[in-house]
């Protein structure tokens, strides 16, 4: 089915590898330049119709941003994700809300919180979620949530946090069994 | 960054004339709390207290998850009604502020306000681990961890979240303060306004409203 | 009769899309619906702009819970995002422990006993017929009819002690963890569900003849917040929202997953769209949720085990993968996209919480040219839970 579906793909575009993870789930990478016109091809003649979510991976070793555009055919109950690679500097990626005016919501969400800029998109520079936020986007690998709490809000005295590997070794194990 | 509507800005009036207006100063008060003096004898001041503790009204604002425990209080089966306590759509008609649970950022700058314009004399409730050292969330960079550092609390139930139960037995328990005097946050909270609000703008970096608004 | 209203002093649209409003000019007020406000679904905002008492521009402020699951879950091993993950959405928890769990075991090739699937499933309708309940004294709420609220909380509660005596909390029950489930039914479970499943059907029977037979509740609610099915694929419209318009998307049905094919049922499905359907849909839901429940109990396997074997949480890696697992919630598709890199710790996890979709782009559609006073009628007919779309 999925395989199928990748073949009649194949023909018009350009692809790149393809995850089965069960029959009715695939993962497809889809080179940038393509995505817009492969995305109409799903909608309209494959009866991908429905925009089930749109999020970005930070694949921060390789200097990437994973696009996953997971799109789902209810008629035969399949769902495909388009993976697109971005470089993570200056990212920036075209949008998508003249397909699912819906995109524009997620756009915005991933405009504050990886920094990925979507020109065009309505609203997107708005704030969405955060408010007065003034140090990296903090979906980001980089960004450390544990340290900026730890400067920014006061802790109580008396909290007490252990390494759950630590912690079992001399409570349960104290012979180190 | 402020908001478009709250710069200052020269506004035409309907016959003409051009005026300046500066919402932040015209549309809000701008004087700090006074300090509430108990009154001139003991016993009436005790008479008060009394009166007081029995008239708890809750500002109906949900600002965390504790929220949904509240639902139940309010009918039949758990009724906190037959002990006083009644739910208020609005600051100026209540007297206790329930936290019911986390406070991001953006509901914190939201519950100051409607702290600030709520009448004394007024009582702030924190409900659930998360307000006391961050709970769940105490690696969060977006919840604060101890809510006494931005407002004076009165009282704190643990739990995650706590039962219709604990909040009742929370509520008699906040009573017995107010009953002994001892639930003076409000007074506290004009003595120490300066390291509020330092504590406050410490963590709101976008601090578009008047220090004190009533 | 009919009644047009006179919309000449409406503003005109701009050459890029916007409308042009002149605060300044008098003829348009801002108001803010929200956070602090009754008739709001939860702690989020709507900023409108009105002109009379119809809205004429609307923008959803979300963000109020914001607290950044998706990175705490991050730095979080496999099992120590267990107990977080119940608290992205309060009023229906479950949904979130099963689609993680079942995320996690779908990448770490686990296979989960069947009894532990039936368990599952029994917890997840039981989840629903709470929401609902919440939801439908909601609705009436909003339309004035306040005793429906305190009805449908009570029994509310009598399943909120099921809950209690199943999994020993009332709101986050932390037991659907990846592998199974904590632990079985105890004694005498199923008698008392029956009763409460009675009581359950029976103020559903009252709530039918004081809200839904209600002439104050029908005129404001039939034919208002009316979704275009056309438009429900481009606004991603899922769940009771869709049904009610005559799309019979569910989940349950289309890509069954844990136990649904082995009962029988056939998705609600309205065709009118507006406040009073989707009341309707999901009223009848709550039915076929309790017939769901005694399909359940009689079904299910009597005994079993009821959690795999799970590798040594501590030294637990789940090599490079992908995934997304869904699930018909109360309020429509409800999924987890989960990403592994061979670490103890999980690359990112996305949730999909429905009203994402329904209360952002859609709500700021459909609120122009209502009135102020329909506002909160509308919002909880699109059964919001601000939690799922910031977390």
């Amino acid at each position: 089915m999925m395989r199928a579906l990748h073949d009649r793909l194949n023909a018009l575009f350009p692809l790149g590898e393809l995850t089965e993870q069960r029959p009715d789930l695939a993962f497809l990478t889809v080179p940038r330049e393509h995505l817009r016109s492969i995305i109409l091809h799903l909608r309209d003649l494959e009866g991908f119709s429905h925009l089930v979510l749109l999020t970005a991976v930070d694949w921060l070793e390789e200097g990437n941003f994973q696009l996953t555009y997971l799109l789902s055919n209810r008629g035969k109950a399949v769902d495909l994700g388009l993976r697109v690679m971005i470089p993570r500097d200056g990212a920036s990626m075209d949008s998508i809300h003249d397909i699912w005016p819906t995109a524009a919501t997620y756009q915005r969400e991933l405009r504050e919180m990886f920094g990925i800029q979507f020109p065009d998109s309505p609203g997107v520079n708005d704030d969405f979620i955060l408010e007065g936020w003034i140090d990296m986007p903090p979906y980001r690998r980089d960004f450390d949530t544990k340290a900026f709490s730890a400067k920014t809000f006061k802790e109580r005295e008396g909290r007490m946090t252990t390494d759950p590997e630590q912690h079992m070794k001399q409570q349960l194990y104290p012979d180190g069994a | 960054m402020m908001r478009e509507e709250l710069k200052i800005r020269v506004v035409k009036g309907p016959d003409g004339v051009e005026f300046e207006v500066d919402p932040l100063r015209d549309y809000f008060c701008e004087a700090p709390p006074a300090s509430h003096p108990p009154a001139y004898a003991k016993i009436v001041e005790d008479l008060f207290n009394w009166a007081r503790s029995h008239s708890l009204w809750i500002l109906g604002f949900g600002t965390g998850c504790g929220a949904i425990e509240m639902r139940p209080l309010m009918t039949p089966r758990f009724d906190a009604y037959r002990y006083g306590i009644a739910w208020r759509p609005t600051p100026r008609q209540a007297n206790l502020l329930v936290i019911s649970g986390y406070l991001s950022v953006k509901t914190l700058k939201r519950a100051i306000r409607a702290y600030e314009q709520m009448q004394n004399p007024k009582y702030v409730v924190g409900l659930g681990s998360c307000t006391i050292n961050g709970g769940m969330y105490w690696d969060s960079y977006n919840t604060i961890k101890r809510l006494d550092d931005y407002m004076p609390v009165d009282l704190y139930i643990t739990g995650c979240m706590p039962r219709p139960e604990a909040l009742l037995q929370g509520f008699e328990d906040l009573k017995k303060l107010i009953r002994a005097g001892k639930a003076e946050g409000a007074n506290q909270y004009a003595e120490k306004f300066e390291w509020y609000k330092a504590n406050q703008k410490q963590v709101i970096h976008d601090w578009d409203m008047p220090d004190y608004n009533w | 009769m009919s009644y047009t209203p006179d919309r000449s002093q409406y503003p005109a649209k701009k050459a890029d899309g916007t409308l042009d409003i002149d605060l300044t000019s008098g003829k348009y007020l801002k108001l803010w619906h929200g956070p602090n406000h009754p008739g709001i679904t939860g702690n989020m905002s709507v900023e409108l702009t009105v002109c009379g008492d119809e809205v004429v521009d609307a923008k959803t402020h979300v963000g109020y819970l914001h607290r950044g699951f998706e990175k705490l879950m991050e730095r979080r091993s496999f099992i120590q995002v267990f107990p977080i993950v119940c608290r992205v959405c309060v009023p229906e928890p479950d949904f979130n422990e099963y689609c993680y769990a079942a995320a996690v075991e779908e990448l770490a090739g686990i296979k989960v006993p069947p009894l532990a699937d039936w368990i599952r499933t029994l917890i997840l309708e039981m989840g629903r017929v709470n929401s609902y309940m919440m939801y439908l004294g909601g609705q009436a709420g909003a339309f004035g009819l306040g005793v429906i609220g305190q009805w449908t909380t009570y029994v509310r509660d009598l399943m909120l002690d099921r809950f209690e005596e199943l999994t020993g909390a009332r709101i986050y029950h932390m037991f659907i963890m990846p592998g199974g489930v904590r632990d079985r039914l105890p004694e005498g479970f199923e008698q008392r569900m029956e009763e409460t499943l009675r009581e359950i059907e029976s103020t559903l029977k009252d709530v039918y003849d004081v809200m839904f037979c209600n002439a104050v509740f029908k005129k404001r609610s039939v034919g208002v917040g009316y979704i275009d099915p056309a438009l429900m694929d481009a606004y991603g419209v899922t769940g009771p929202n869709a049904r009610a318009g005559g799309v019979a998307k569910d989940v349950r049905r289309d890509q069954p997953y844990l136990v649904y094919n082995e009962l029988d049922f056939e998705p609600v499905v309205g065709k009118d769209s507006d406040i009073y359907t989707r009341a309707d849909v999901r009223r009848r839901d709550v039915t076929m949720s309790v017939d769901l429940i005694r399909q359940i109990l009689a079904k299910m396997p009597k005994d079993g085990p009821v959690m795999a074997v799970t590798p040594n949480v501590l030294h637990w890696k789940i090599p490079r993968g992908e995934t997304y697992i869904r699930g018909e919630c109360s309020r429509g598709e409800y999924g987890y996209y989960l990403v592994t890199d061979g670490s103890g710790f999980p690359r990112r996890i996305n949730v999909r919480g429905p009203s994402y979709t329904h209360a952002v782009a859609l709500l700021e559609r459909m609120i122009v040219n209502l009135n102020i006073s329909d506002v909160a009628g509308l919002m909880v007919s699109l059964h919001t839970y601000p939690p799922e779309i910031e977390r």
